[in-house]
């Protein structure tokens, strides 16, 4: 279970204000107008920002000090997912070790992940030679062998087309039901959230909101929300 | 972005830029303390002191003045070669000043190509030497600077405000009143005082074309302290005046390099409809190349027969040259990558700072300094090549710095946070990504840290004895000795090595850049 304890986060001009909990296992989208602070809340979360107050827990332990690598999370940004001088297999293997060598086991850890994100075989490509769709998948192989209890996307599939965006999104649905992994996932388009996320959290007035049903959400939308969707 | 965590350290930075500072500063208060105010300043300092100005003046008027008309041409004509003209104009930043003046010797001199056509008409020869080939040497150096600047500044001006004036009817004139006026009003402010600034420290010119009473810089007129009179305290003194000059000059040149810029354009490809008269600009054109090329094919030529009748002390001083360029090229990168990563880290402004301290002081005051320091306890003499190193690195530091310094930042923002969401450690980071992904400004640096250390003729002419000495310094004493062809030769050869050294680190580093 994640647990935002009267979180208060700075960013500028505004403070945005958190106090919710989302429960192990839960997919929750985070919508909201732009500039209202989705990615603030997501980057305290990772771990990018500090907190003003409050604390966040994670099974009931504050994981609020602890630095952006060592909290039980893996995170994708909206580009610069991959370090572009190195090889695919590189790159994956970063998730299970930043700092040394494989050992041949983990070596096989890779190449399963690899193959699970449909892409067997391209371990010596560098992200220049793969599109876009696919450097997603090799981030998200990467995320397959980092083993965290968390994801947060930040909306690494902006930049790809509808179709394209759904079959990801299809695929993290796939990941999080075979591992477990809660989701936690900015968005500026309802369909994403109805497609992906049961619960959604909505940031809008300086404030996130307390993750609701996404469909009755969105069905039945607050002002803020109103005024948002038009 | 990230507000606390960082993937790179900003210490072993703070440490390298706390060193430069005590190096800088530490030798400056030596000269401030060592200066022998009680003598005051005589009439030959007076001098000094005016023609420093002096030519800086008119070295800086004439080089932007050039300038003008050769970017304007080049701005708005398309020719075959344009693109490596403009390649060759910043040569001459890594051209070893002493092979320029053979070059200009050679074209310009006495005995040079100009003077032998105008003896075929029965014209008396130029005369190179005092005021004037000083600012020949300088306009050489600093018109292709000025033109650079002034071509970059015309690239910028949005293709709409030209296509807007043609709209409007507006022809040549009109249009230069228009757009380019304005623009020229703005930047040449900047352009005049950076060249300015650059001409108060000249040094191995003022050696080799000035000289004498009339024609002594105050560069040359510490050294001459040092070298024919062993005056520390004079040294000092003028070392002091030396350094309010730059510092002032420094600033002129921070200040005046701002301005407002020309409101945002789409970037649209610049076309005009102004046509002007195609022969003006070809003869600017042409005329600039010649200015440029003449001299540095009079070094190849007259090298070429040079080659065979080099000394072996030229080789010696060769090896020694390299070895100077190497270290210094070691050192530099070991003071500016750190600093460049403390920069980046974005709350170590005064790395910055001390980084950009090596353009307020001139080397032969920072020579003078150290020489005073190291005096009490060991012979300067001794360490006159290592002391070179040091001061050559510490002179290129601003220059690596603006090209690292960028880079720097650009990897941190663009990878850092997935390098800390990954748990990558300071180390791999730096190893694994930041090295990688920042070697092609790295060897641009290393490139040209090398080749302005090769061609150094500086602070080695303060500390060297007859038994040592860098290949630019050899070559200053050929030249003494009246020993041109093997002057010559050797300036082919130094001409090679800087080139090479530069060519080498920066373009090795292209040929295995990793996309």
């Amino acid at each position: 279970m994640l647990k935002l304890d009267g979180c208060v986060i700075e960013n500028g001009g505004f403070a945005l204000q958190a106090d919710f909990t989302v429960e192990a296992g839960a997919s929750v989208a985070i919508v909201g107008p732009s500039g209202a602070g989705k990615s603030t809340l997501l980057e305290a979360i990772a771990g990018f920002r500090d907190l003003k107050q409050g604390q966040i827990l994670w099974q009931g332990q504050s994981i609020s000090n602890l630095a952006p690598g060592k909290r039980p999370l893996a995170m994708l940004f909206q580009d610069g997912n991959l370090f572009p001088h190195l090889t695919v297999e590189q790159n994956v293997a970063l998730g299970l070790r930043p700092n040394g060598r494989l050992s041949s086991e983990e070596q096989s850890q890779v190449e399963t992940a690899l193959a699970r994100v449909g892409l067997p075989g391209f371990e010596g490509r560098k992200p220049a030679e793969l599109s876009g769709g696919q450097q997603s998948r090799v981030a998200l192989a990467r995320v397959l062998v980092q083993r965290r209890y968390l994801l947060l996307l930040d909306e690494p599939f902006a930049a790809l087309g509808p179709a394209l965006k759904a079959e990801m999104l299809d695929l993290v649905a796939e990941l999080l039901a075979e591992t477990g992994t809660t989701l936690l996932m900015v968005s500026h388009d309802p369909q994403d959230a109805r497609r992906i996320a049961d619960q959604t959290v909505l940031v809008a007035d300086e404030r996130a909101h307390p993750p609701a049903a996404t469909v009755q959400l969105f069905d039945n939308p607050p002002p803020s929300l109103r005024a948002y969707l038009g | 972005m990230a507000e606390r965590a960082q993937p790179v350290s900003p210490w072993p930075g703070v440490g390298a830029a706390a060193l430069v500072a005590a190096l800088i500063l530490g030798t400056l208060a030596a000269v401030a303390l060592r200066a022998d105010a009680a003598g005051g300043f005589g009439p030959a300092d007076w001098a000094a002191l005016r023609f420093t100005l002096v030519q800086a003046v008119l070295s800086a008027l004439f080089s932007a003045a050039l300038a003008v008309p050769v970017a304007r041409a080049l701005a708005r004509r398309r020719f075959f070669g344009r693109r490596a003209l403009i390649a060759l104009l910043g040569a001459p930043f890594i051209l070893p000043v002493i092979v320029a003046i053979l070059g200009l010797l050679q074209v310009f001199g006495r005995a040079g190509w100009i003077s032998d056509i105008l003896s075929f008409f029965g014209l008396p020869p130029i005369r190179i030497y005092g005021l004037h080939g000083v600012v020949l040497a300088h306009v050489f150096f600093n018109l292709p600077l000025a033109t650079r600047l002034l071509l970059q500044a015309w690239q910028e001006i949005p293709a709409e405000r030209f296509r807007l004036a043609a709209q409007l009817g507006c022809d040549g004139m009109a249009m230069f009143r228009l757009i380019e006026l304005p623009m020229l009003r703005r930047i040449l402010p900047g352009v005049l005082a950076v060249i300015f600034a650059i001409c108060l420290t000249s040094f191995a010119v003022a050696l080799t074309l000035g000289g004498g009473p009339r024609a002594t810089t105050i560069e040359l007129a510490i050294y001459q302290s040092f070298t024919y009179d062993f005056d520390l305290g004079r040294a000092a003194l003028l070392s002091a005046l030396q350094l309010a000059l730059t510092a002032a000059a420094a600033l002129a040149a921070l200040k005046f390099s701002r301005g407002d810029g020309f409101g945002a354009g789409l970037d649209r490809a610049i076309r005009r409809w102004d046509g002007g008269v195609p022969v003006l600009d070809t003869f600017w054109i042409l005329a600039a190349s010649a200015f440029l090329l003449l001299p540095l094919a009079a070094v190849v030529i007259s090298g070429l027969s040079g080659l065979f009748e080099m000394p072996a002390l030229v080789f010696r001083a060769a090896l020694t040259s390299v070895l100077v360029a190497a270290a210094s090229t070691a050192v530099l990168l070991m003071l500016a990558l750190p600093m460049a990563m403390a920069v980046a880290t974005g709350r170590y402004g005064i790395v910055e700072l001390s980084g950009i301290l090596g353009l307020a002081a001139s080397p032969l005051v920072i020579g003078t300094g150290l020489f005073i320091l190291i005096r009490p306890f060991a012979n300067p003499t001794a360490l006159a090549l290592p002391v070179t190193a040091l001061v050559n690195a510490v002179m290129a530091l601003p220059f690596a710095l603006r090209i690292l310094v960028p880079a720097a930042r650009d990897v941190v923002t663009r990878h850092g946070r997935l390098a800390l969401s990954l748990d990558m450690d300071k180390k791999t980071f730096f190893a694994r990504v930041l090295l990688p992904r920042m070697r092609p400004q790295i060897r641009f640096a290393a490139g040209l840290a090398a080749a302005l250390s090769m061609g150094d003729l500086g602070v080695i002419a303060l500390f060297a004895d007859p038994q040592i000495a860098t290949l630019p310094l050899q070559i200053y004493r050929l030249m003494g000795a009246y020993q041109m062809q093997a002057a010559a030769g050797a300036a082919l050869l130094l001409l090679v090595l800087s080139m090479g050294a530069f060519w080498l680190l920066d373009r090795g580093g292209r040929l295995h850049a990793e996309t």
